[in-house]
């Protein structure tokens, strides 16, 4: 099975540097870029079905050819990395960022290559003090190296890079909200249109990719998109970093190919529920995915086939909820999270979360009324994509409409016997 | 022609503009929809969610989608459904959410029964509360004396950081804090320092920034008697509301005028108001009995015949009329003394210099833009004016002309121009091209490329803009690089300006400015270029006075040095901010009577043998003529006590008792502005810029006050219990009562703005034929000034030598300040609190040279006498001047230009 993205990753802990990177073949593919016309690059990509590894899996080289090219397109252009992991449950970029922190400058060299971009920044979770100075350090042999700067390697294409690392909000995942926060502003979302491929960061056309969409480019352009492609095993394209949280017996991370069963995920690599407990749901793709069940684990974690169950891939770190755990107490744990992360600029979400977030404290505390669930119901399906300004609560109600599906007794139960039932 | 579309809306299919999203296309339908954040002046940014509509792919979609209205272009073909009950139950939603944190105190809010919150809590049908968990709870900030800050308050819609920073370009108020709980305020507290902060009373959909002066003697919205009226703080006539109540003006408010100011108006405006209540207001009549010295109260009839017996007795009678009074008082003081003895009680150099402005607008080929036309121009060039302090509507607008460039960059990215937040992000920092000359650092500079300079230095960079651009255009000569440089990229700019504005005026008191201006659109003109000019003015009739015509203050003192006068009418007009006081009082000395007719005590009316106690703006009726010419009518507001009337009143009642009766037929204003007509046919048109006094809709009245106004019956009831009958209004089609005719009135003749379901300010969406266009039956005012297509005007060729500053002189440059420059405004407690207190302004190296400090003090030799004042520095005031706040309470008056030698310095 190959592993591209963790492939020859240090074993000790220890990042990967300039030297190592090389000696395994690193900026080989940069190499072969700039001897392509960007269009080919973006072209490539385009072939190899890459899907954004964010959450949302647009495909990433539809995404580039948004960007305008040529003479005439404005100037600067942008390549932002999104590295602002703050989906709970998530911790997969942080792998690849800590470990391989060349084979996601490659790509984002390459990327920017492929949309002729200026000026590139990879922008970090804030708590991520280690991966920054990692990268830092990195990026700082590449311009040694001059795989960065003025004429990358002799070609015409040039490049700056600089690292940001968030303040800390969770709204800066979101890329219309990072690029409002890289430019010194209040992490608000944008109105979609306009796009960033022709107005973001500083009014210019910007691309922003997550690190691990990034750190897949080189391998394409190395291997092809054929190769890409078949490294998945229900076409969607390459590998996937699954993880898993939560009681089962050997949480982690694992690169396995794209469209790996939830079961095999679960069963064997994460070595299935600790002894006595027993799977009760799970968020396949952060806190704001949808819950799945048991009868579920047969899906192939893809976009595809997760989104026909009625949830979202995400960001394939699942989140494990077993039997002893409260549900209610569960989805109220991640909605404190939601309300207090949001920003603050639509009334739905601002206003709205808070008020979820209160009701299901009051019902796990024993206070709750049978109409609380009319208004979590109410809440369910007005706080859905377009009513709010941006994703954020929409994804927070993800958890929660699927809670009130399969664990409505939970809540009945609590309200009717005015405390949680696994407190006492 | 604005393209077209057909749109369905709940089944009905609408004919509409397709450059407007989709909330301001229902609004102006008027159908109602629900909002907070979208503003017809600031556009659209989606935050609150509030105007959600239900929008169908196609005919066969049933279910549709919701869309924010204001977020939607309005697309051919498209349809969608206010009704639709999942819209419904999501507005509703929206208020719900809000409310949740909303603290119901509108018993006690100020906001209360004018407030867009209540308004559109109403109308979603939001009623019974859900949320049984505790309210967010905030610290209020103190923000100075205009506005009252009540933060729980706050539904978070962004209107105010976006109209304070984004629109006024203020940057002390701003949005701190996250998810639910973000606040709006300051830093920390102290006062908002952006000129036009008072706009937030109206901007703020609820009851979080509230008038703080109207708190001190607070009226409900429906309990006040309002009327039109037009501001009298500056020369640019912008449109107030003016409330009151018990004898009291309460507040004032904007008047929405599509061509003048809009949606808004500048503190001074809006809060400059409460001289009207002010102690020293004059309330009777005061003569000087026989063998008295001191003047003692006196009824109105026995005034009128004391005064009348002086006329009559009086070999010459001299009047001096006041830019500051209406048209119609001016002429009927005129009248009295004849053509001959009316002078102007402003200085010859003033009134020169206005003069000059008007013939180049009146006899030129040069047009001056709206207030409103300024706000779409793409090149400004700004010639001596501090705008901020001078005409600070003006400098607002400048503010909004530097984004025509830049927004233009949205269109290609298919961004419409209402989408703010989306234009704002892809034009980021960029500015149109504005260019300030001033001898001192301005606020505008935030946005403009600067010059400083000294009056002559600011000409000479106007003369080598007109030299540049053509090369038959007088030049100045020995330029510096500086000024070679900037006036190169200057007319460049100009040349390839769309909408260019040539902005000047009489503040520094320079010929050669006013000149220069003129001659860079001639030069414009002459290359075939389009170009505006405006020139500021310092009144609110100053260009009503020059348009008038006849002599000044000056040729007034010549006068009585020649002939003997016995008697001097002196109307609204203290002569001592004029001229030098001992000009004014060789002057005054010449007098046997002096007879001043004004509202408030000052130093003319404390040398005046009678007073006339005469109507404000609040309780006269009248027309200005704002620095664009247009004419302008303003409305009493409320009926004072009998003794105050108006000032053409009075005078025509004196004329009348003292034998000159052919005046008894001037009944009511509208017979004063047709007899001046007559004399002036150049004024021709003011008498039908609104109804005559008989007008009448349906028989009916328009009333001043709204059907719910209160307490009528049992208001007197302490003196007595009979109601008393309502004072009646001669002058105009207006009731002072809550009787009359309810639907909307004629344009000039809106009290206040309301329509059913809108008690707040918005409700002027109603009022407008389209939103943010003209009102219904069109924008009040006449423009008097249109210029002559084909006039050839010659260049201006009095090119002012370069500034050399003289060892051990200061040459002194008038600076101005929107609070304490103005006459009547500082009279108002509020503004009173931000009045600077007297000083001298230096520039940092003279301050260095003189080894003074902000903390010194330093004595001058100004017209003979010795003034100490403190010192401050400004940044870009040039050695050799030195800034001397004109008409600020506590400076002298002088005559400019004029060079000071500093005789001791207190460090």
């Amino acid at each position: 099975m190959e592993k591209p993205l963790t492939q020859n990753i240090r074993t000790d802990g220890a990042p990967l540097y300039l030297k190592e990177y090389e000696q395994a073949g690193g900026y080989q593919a940069l190499r072969k870029t700039i001897t392509m016309t960007p269009k080919e690059v973006m072209d490539l990509v385009k072939d190899s079905g890459l899907r954004g590894r964010g959450g949302a899996g647009f495909p990433t080289g539809m995404k580039w050819s948004f960007v305008p090219m040529g003479d005439n397109a404005p100037r600067p252009k942008y390549l932002v990395a999104n590295g602002d992991e703050m989906e709970p449950g998530t911790f997969k970029d942080r792998l690849l960022i800590e470990a391989k922190p060349h084979q996601l400058i490659e790509g984002m060299i390459i990327s920017a290559y492929a949309i002729q971009a200026d000026i590139s920044y990879i922008f970090i979770r804030g708590e991520y003090t280690e991966g920054a100075e990692i990268i830092q350090k990195a990026i700082h042999e590449a311009y040694e190296a001059g795989y960065l700067g003025k004429n990358i390697l002799g070609s015409p294409f040039s490049l700056e890079m600089h690292v940001h690392t968030s303040v800390g909000r969770y709204m800066c995942g979101e890329e219309t909200a990072l690029l409002n926060a890289l430019e010194g502003k209040r992490a608000t979302p944008r109105s979609k249109p306009p796009f960033p491929q022709s107005s973001g960061l500083f009014g210019k056309p910007t691309i922003v990719n997550n690190i691990e969409t990034l750190s897949c480019i080189s391998h394409i352009i190395n291997n092809g998109a054929e190769w890409f492609k078949k490294l998945s095993l229900t076409g969607e394209g390459g590998t996937k970093l699954y993880g898993a949280s939560g009681k089962v017996k050997r949480p982690g991370l694992w690169e396995l190919p794209l469209g790996t069963t939830l079961r095999e995920i679960l069963e064997e690599y994460a070595g299935g529920m600790r002894d006595g407990l027993k799977l009760r749901g799970l968020l396949p793709g952060g806190a704001s995915t949808d819950f799945l069940t048991e009868e579920h684990l047969d899906v192939n974690m893809d976009f595809t086939s997760v989104g026909k169950v009625g949830s979202r891939m995400g960001t394939g770190t699942i989140i494990v909820m077993d039997d002893k755990t409260c549900p209610v107490g569960f989805v109220h744990n991640l909605q404190v999270f939601f309300a207090q992360e949001s920003c603050g600029w639509c009334t739905p979400c601002r206003e709205g979360l808070p008020w979820v977030e209160k009701t299901l404290y009051s019902i796990e505390h024993g206070t709750g009324q049978m109409e609380d669930l009319d208004i979590l119901s109410f809440h369910t399906k007005y706080l859905g994509p377009g009513n709010t300004f941006c994703p954020l609560a929409p994804g927070a109600m993800e958890p929660l409409q699927s809670a009130l599906k399969y664990y409505r007794e939970d809540f009945i139960k609590h309200i009717n016997e005015k405390s949680c039932p696994w407190r006492s | 022609m604005a393209k077209m579309a057909k749109i369905i809306i709940d089944g009905k299919t609408y004919e509409v503009d397709s450059s407007k999203n989709l909330l301001e296309t229902i609004l102006s339908l008027k159908l109602n929809l629900q909002y907070f954040c979208w503003h017809p002046a600031m556009g659209s940014v989606g935050a609150c969610r509030q105007c959600a509509v239900k929008k169908y792919r196609d005919e066969n979609d049933k279910a549709g989608k919701l869309f924010m209205a204001c977020m939607e272009p309005v697309v051919d073909g498209m349809r969608v459904s206010i009704e639709d009950p999942e819209a419904k139950e999501f507005r509703a939603g929206v208020i719900e959410w809000l409310m949740t944190n909303h603290p119901h105190d509108c018993p006690v809010c100020d906001e209360g029964g004018e407030c867009h919150l209540q308004d559109m809590t109403l109308m979603s049908g939001h009623n019974y509360r859900r949320f049984r968990y505790k309210k967010r709870t905030y610290r209020n900030q103190y923000l100075g004396p205009f506005l009252h800050h009540e933060m729980n308050r706050c539904i978070q819609c962004y209107r105010c950081v976006r109209f304070y920073r984004d629109y006024a370009g203020g940057d002390d108020l701003n949005v701190f804090g996250v998810h639910s709980s973000v606040y709006f305020g300051r830093h920390e507290d102290g006062v908002l320092e952006n000129e036009f902060a008072g706009n937030l009373v109206e901007v703020c959909p609820t009851g979080v920034f509230t008038d703080n002066t109207l708190f001190q003697h607070y009226t409900r919205k429906w309990d006040l008697t309002s009327a039109p009226s037009v501001c009298v703080h500056c020369g640019v006539g912008c449109n107030t509301l003016a409330g009151e109540r018990y004898g009291k003006l309460r507040r004032i408010l904007t008047r929405y005028n599509g061509q003048v100011n809009g949606y808004f108006l500048c503190d001074r405006g809006r809060f400059g108001y409460e001289f009207v209540n002010s102690e020293k207001r004059i309330r009777k009549p005061m003569l000087r009995l026989s063998g008295e010295n001191r003047l003692s109260e006196a009824d109105e009839e026995t005034a009128i015949t004391e005064i009348s017996a002086i006329i009559k007795s009086s070999r010459k009678v001299m009047g001096i009329g006041s830019p500051r009074a209406s048209l119609e008082a001016n002429f009927t003081l005129r009248s009295l003394v004849s053509e001959r003895n009316f002078y102007w009680g402003v200085p010859e150099q003033e009134f020169s210099l206005l003069t000059k402005e008007m013939n180049i607008l009146r006899q030129g080929s040069i047009r001056t833009p709206s207030l409103r036309e300024i706000e779409k121009c793409d090149v400004v060039v700004i010639l001596g004016e501090d705008l901020t302090n001078t005409a600070p509507m003006i400098a607002l607008a400048v503010r909004q002309s530097v984004r025509q460039v830049p927004v233009q960059s949205a269109t290609p990215y298919k961004i419409p121009h209402w989408q703010d937040a989306a234009v704002r992000e892809l034009v980021q920092d960029e500015k149109g091209p504005v260019f300030v000359a001033t001898p001192y650092a301005t606020k505008l500079d935030s946005v403009a490329r600067t010059f400083r300079g000294s009056a002559d230095e600011i000409a000479r960079l106007g003369y080598a803009i007109a030299g540049a651009i053509s090369s038959d255009a007088p030049k100045a000569d020995n330029l510096n690089e500086e000024v070679c440089v900037l006036s190169e990229s200057i007319s460049k700019a100009l040349n390839k300006a769309e909408r260019p504005l040539i902005i000047a005026g009489q503040s520094l008191k320079s010929e050669a400015i006013v000149n220069a201006a003129a001659n860079i659109a001639y030069a414009m003109r002459k290359a075939g270029k389009n170009v505006e000019l405006c020139y500021t003015v310092p009144e609110c009739n100053s260009m009503g006075m020059v348009m008038m015509g006849g002599k000044a203050l000056d040729q007034a003192f010549h006068a009585v040095e020649k002939e003997a006068m016995d008697t001097l009418i002196i109307m609204e007009n203290d002569l001592f901010r004029r001229d030098e006081k001992q000009a004014v009082d060789r002057f005054l000395k010449r007098f046997k009577n002096i007879i001043v007719l004004d509202y408030i005590e000052n130093a003319t009316t404390e040398r005046a043998t009678a007073i006339i106690p005469v109507g404000s703006f609040a309780e006269s009726d009248g027309t200005f003529v704002n620095n664009e010419g247009r004419a302008q009518r303003f409305y009493q507001v409320f009926v004072p006590n009998k003794e105050i009337k108006e000032s053409w009143r009075w005078v025509r009642n004196i004329m009348v008792t003292s034998g000159m009766k052919e005046f008894s037929r001037w009944k009511n204003l509208l017979d004063y502005t047709q007899a001046l007509i007559k004399e002036m046919p150049y004024f021709t048109g003011i008498d039908t810029i609104t109804p005559p006094p008989g007008f009448r809709i349906a028989g009916r009245k328009i009333p001043r006050e709204p059907y719910r106004y209160s307490g009528r019956t049992a208001m007197h009831a302490d003196k007595t219990v009979h109601e008393p009958k309502p004072p009646e209004d001669v002058d105009s089609p207006m009731s002072f009562t809550m009787e009359g005719y309810r639907g909307q009135p004629p344009s000039s003749l809106i009290p206040f703005f309301w329509s059913p379901g809108w008690n707040s300010a918005q409700a002027i969406n109603k009022y407008q034929i389209e939103v943010g266009g003209p009102l219904h039956g069109g924008d009040p005012g006449k423009r008097l000034i249109e210029p002559l297509p084909n006039a050839k005007p010659s260049y201006f060729t009095d090119v002012p030598k370069a500034f050399a500053p003289r060892e051990g002189e200061w040459m002194l440059v008038p600076v101005y300040h929107i609070f304490g420059s103005d006459e009547l405004s500082v009279h108002s407690p509020g503004v009173r609190e931000l009045v600077p207190k007297p000083y001298i302004m230096l520039s940092p190296d003279d301050a260095a040279r003189l080894q003074v400090t902000s903390d010194s003090e330093l004595e001058l030799g100004i017209g003979g006498q010795v003034e100490r004042l403190p010192v401050k520095i400004n940044l870009g005031l040039r050695p050799g001047l030195a800034g001397y706040p004109v008409t600020l309470p506590g400076m002298s008056v002088v005559r400019f230009p004029v060079s000071v030698k500093i005789s001791g310095v207190k460090k």
